[in-house]
């Protein structure tokens, strides 16, 4: 029995749609690349928020893709900050971009090393060895004072233009552009990931391993070679950080900002890339606009959100993102596929 | 004939606890073997044993002659030994065209390719939907796999199975929960598998097993009881006796 | 030597006194508490009020700050932690992280962000000589006070028909369940009374830890590791573990400073890696 063109044309369709470019998608990064020319005073904030989003889209590969927990993630934006700090203090490497790869790089490496330890256990496991590892490097920092600057942070870093053409300046107009474009491609080929065979099988792992494993998945491999690819993202966003603000802190490390972190993506919602971006835009301002009131008190309001995202359900929660998807659906590839489905195509091949 | 799938002296032990005890199993290549026996015989044990999910306390899984005993799961998925669960195991975020598609790139290898859109194969995509086509899928095609019926969801069970391409299938009660108007289309899909594929069947059903198989072995407490053609087996007054709940008479 | 392992010992003892109530939440309901440091906080300050400020006997704080770490612990369990017990693991972190953020904050707004002392009478201080060796006083009242705690403790486990009904519950709630048990009633009186032990080992503690409103977020990794290792089929794991962290720390910042705090959590991740489910999880394991 050999299908009709019609049908076959109908499943590639539903297969490929997914990663077709959606106009409001577009919209996102029009807007985010227009802010460069249309919003010069906002540079800084936008800056912090484009490492941001960065580091959460990281923690969204592991978590919105393969349901592994973290409580650790700070462990790679902190190496990732240091090695470029370290790297362009001692005139190392001094070209940003070059030292924002090191940066993605060790990172990379410890995330593959300590891959394996999240691979065995429950959930609670995963979380106590994340947060491990965690401690173990600020620890490790804070000891080496000699090197790191110890508690008083990683001074005196002075990072060399873009490029050799771009200087980094106060008002974060070189900053927000340079964080943006390496968000921009990270994105696309994270997105590229998501779409493909192997990012299909990341989420197989994630709803079923038992199945994914008697599909003859070797599901460890897999989520090994994610918790590294997801490591660099964060390494990178490390990098980022200590870039702009020539600065590097043994706070990079520290619990908080994980916890952040998990809160940046549940604002914005798991699992599907854009989440962490829109939940690090929430994040950033609200976090402006409370810290004003109240700088020390900061973290109150995030607790109370948590509380309260966690208690009124975190998809009733983030459901606010409905009319959006809505608006989405309208176009979107379950959907268009289905009206367009078989036989009213028109006759060819 | 060649043996395909066999066992030598497979023990699997829990403590005091022994579900599978010294089983000598040989399966044919093309057959279409049955394994019966009554409920804690230890068939799940088996085929799990033969699969992978457990190793062995003792004794060996050969396929084709080699051993794979110390394979794991996935390693023996790709050299061809597939099941089905008795209980629906399948990604329920995903829909069945996904679950085909999945399926069939990673046979193929393509798993870890991370570039391609997984629609950008036309031969892959013509495979899955061949599949689904023969499973009678293609009307659900799209939808998430946790919202179908029941019986779709059993017949997926078996088209995700046929997308790794077994040499040796084991089905594990395929029929298991099905309602029974629903029945007929499962056992039809079953009688259809490709007849290269040597198929382990798994069943309580007297009526399923004997209108299928072609062998069956019954197992009882553990350890291979009775095996033989469905008539021997059918005659053999022993494996009545132990269906009719009576104590098992020493072989 | 003798001395660094008195200081360990007594370490220890806090150290359980502190997390005994997480081990049993944690056994009980599969549910991990993030915030449980937050009660043994809130204990601390509630002495330090009553006896640097109100001016109330030491002795007669430390049971106050038992109760009322238990009301409070009372309070939050039927109030909001009962509708987290289902959802996941991902939401009980994000939770209970929240509270930690929350309570951190609150803190420091009402009583300041320095560090605290309770003041102590002036018969704890200083040092006994035993046969030539010096011992802190203090440190010989904690050993002495969590001794007859974890001896009390194993008593109302073993003894008890409340302690039959937990273990029961810890075994397999839905069995005991069926066996007429109130699993939740039960859950609510543990979790109050652990709190009420982190509360009076958080008002011990202030003197030795140190009392600051980062107090839940900086000793949290400290209960999680006493559970982890201890597991939490029993009352006798995470003794012996607290004991084993206490000794470790102290004497690994006694004789190595420059490892710091790697000792303990280099032992947490090996046990985690050696034994990963048995230690957690009771329900993964069979």
């Amino acid at each position: 029995m050999i299908p009709s063109p019609a049908a076959i044309r109908a499943a590639t369709e539903w297969l490929s749609a997914r990663a077709r470019w959606h106009p409001l998608e577009m919209l996102f990064w029009l807007a985010a690349f227009a802010a460069i020319f249309v919003l010069p005073d906002q540079h800084l904030i936008l800056t912090e928020i484009a490492w941001l989003g960065l580091f959460a889209l990281s923690l969204d590969l592991i978590l919105g893709y393969a349901g592994i927990i973290s409580l650790g993630h700070a462990a790679f934006l902190g190496l990732g900050a240091y090695t470029a700090a370290l790297l362009a203090k001692f005139h190392i490497v001094d070209e940003p971009v070059l030292a924002l790869l090191c940066g993605g790089f060790v990172a990379m490496a410890v995330g593959f090393v300590t891959s394996f330890l999240v691979l065995r256990g429950s959930d609670l496991t995963r979380l106590m060895v994340t947060l491990g590892v965690a401690l173990i490097l600020a620890e490790i920092a804070n000891r080496n004072g000699w090197l790191t600057g110890g508690a008083d942070g990683l001074q005196g870093v002075d990072i060399k233009p873009v490029l050799g053409l771009f200087p980094f300046d106060l008002a974060g107009h070189t900053g927000y552009t340079y964080c943006l474009i390496v968000l921009f491609i990270l994105f696309l080929l994270a997105r590229r990931l998501v779409n493909s065979p192997f990012g299909l099988s990341l989420l197989s792992v994630k709803s079923n391993p038992l199945r994914a494993l008697a599909i003859g998945i070797s599901v460890d491999t897999r989520l090994v070679i994610i918790y590294t690819i997801s490591a660099f993202y964060a390494g990178v966003a490390g990098a980022l950080v200590a870039q702009t603000t020539a600065f590097a802190s043994l706070d990079l490390f520290s619990f908080d900002r994980s916890a952040d972190l998990l809160l940046v993506l549940i604002i914005g919602g798991a699992g599907y890339l854009y989440g962490g971006l829109i939940g690090a835009i929430i994040f950033k301002f609200m976090q402006d606009y409370l810290s004003a009131l109240t700088p020390q008190y900061w973290p109150f309001w995030i607790g109370l959100v948590l509380v309260v995202l966690v208690l009124v359900g975190r998809e009733r929660i983030t459901s606010w993102t409905t009319p959006i998807r809505r608006l989405a659906a309208r176009l979107d590839w379950r959907t268009t596929a289905h009206l367009t489905a078989p036989s009213t195509e028109e006759p060819g091949h | 004939m060649t043996v395909v799938l066999e066992t030598l002296n497979l023990v699997k032990q829990f403590g005091a606890i022994v579900p599978t005890s010294n089983v000598s199993l040989q399966i044919e290549k093309g057959a279409r073997h049955a394994l019966i026996g009554p409920n804690g015989a230890g068939k799940t044990t088996l085929i799990n044993l033969l699969t992978g999910v457990l190793r062995p306390t003792s004794g060996s899984v050969l396929l084709e002659g080699e051993d794979i005993s110390a394979l794991s799961m996935h390693k023996r998925v790709q050299l061809g030994i597939v099941r089905t669960f008795q209980i629906n195991q399948l990604f329920g975020d995903l829909t069945p065209l996904e679950t085909i598609g999945l399926a069939v790139s990673e046979r193929r290898g393509q798993g870890l390719d991370w570039w391609r859109i997984v629609g950008s194969r036309p031969d892959l995509v013509l495979e899955s939907v061949e599949i689904l086509e023969h499973f009678h899928l293609t009307d659900v095609i799209d939808r998430r796999t946790a919202e179908l019926p029941y019986g779709k969801q059993r017949l997926l069970e078996i088209a995700v199975a046929i997308a790794c391409r077994p040499r040796v299938l084991l089905l594990d009660e395929p029929a298991a929960g099905v309602p029974e108007d629903e029945r007929h289309e499962i056992l039809t899909a079953v009688a259809a598998l490709p007849e290269d594929v040597t198929v382990l069947l798994i069943e309580h059903d007297m009526d399923i097993v004997f209108s299928f198989a072609d062998r069956i072995s019954v197992l009882v407490n553990g350890a291979l009881f009775v095996e033989g053609s469905p008539e021997e087996v059918a005659r053999d007054p022993r494996v009545k006796a132990v269906y009719l709940g009576e104590e098992a008479v020493d072989v | 030597m003798i001395t660094i392992l008195v200081d360990g010992i007594a370490y220890g003892m806090l150290l359980f006194v502190l997390a005994a109530g997480l081990a049993v939440t944690l056994g009980l309901m599969n549910f991990v508490n993030l915030a449980h440091g937050a009660f043994a906080m809130a204990g601390g300050y509630v002495t330090v009020v009553l006896v640097n400020r109100v001016g109330i006997p030491f002795f007669a704080g430390l049971p106050i700050a038992f109760l009322v770490s238990a009301a409070i612990g009372f309070v939050f369990e039927r109030t909001l932690y009962v509708h987290v017990y289902s959802k996941n693991p991902l939401d009980q972190v994000l939770f209970t992280i929240g509270l930690v953020f929350m309570s951190v904050a609150a803190v420091d707004y009402v009583m300041g962000s320095s560090q605290v002392f309770v003041q102590i009478p002036n018969y704890l201080k200083g040092q006994f000589d035993v046969f030539g060796i010096s011992i802190g006083r203090y440190r010989l009242l904690i050993i002495v006070l969590c001794g007859l705690l974890t001896v009390a403790l194993q008593f109302i486990l073993a003894k008890t028909r409340f302690g039959s009904r937990l273990r029961a519950a810890v075994d397999d709630s839905r069995v005991a369940r069926g066996l007429g048990i109130n699993v939740n009633w039960i859950f609510a009186l543990t979790f109050a009374f652990g709190s009420g032990l982190a509360g009076l080992g958080g008002a011990l503690g202030a003197e030795i830890l140190g009392l600051d409103p980062t107090f839940p977020l900086k000793f949290m990794i400290y209960f999680l590791i006493v559970v982890t290792v201890g597991g939490t089929s029993s009352i006798t794991g995470p003794f012996l573990a607290s004991l084993l962290l206490g000794i470790c720390d102290v004497a690994g910042k006694y004789y190595v400073p420059s490892l710091g705090a790697f000792v303990i959590y280099t032992i947490m991740i090996v046990v985690l890696i050696w034994r990963p489910q048995g230690l957690f999880s009771r329900v993964g394991s069979r």
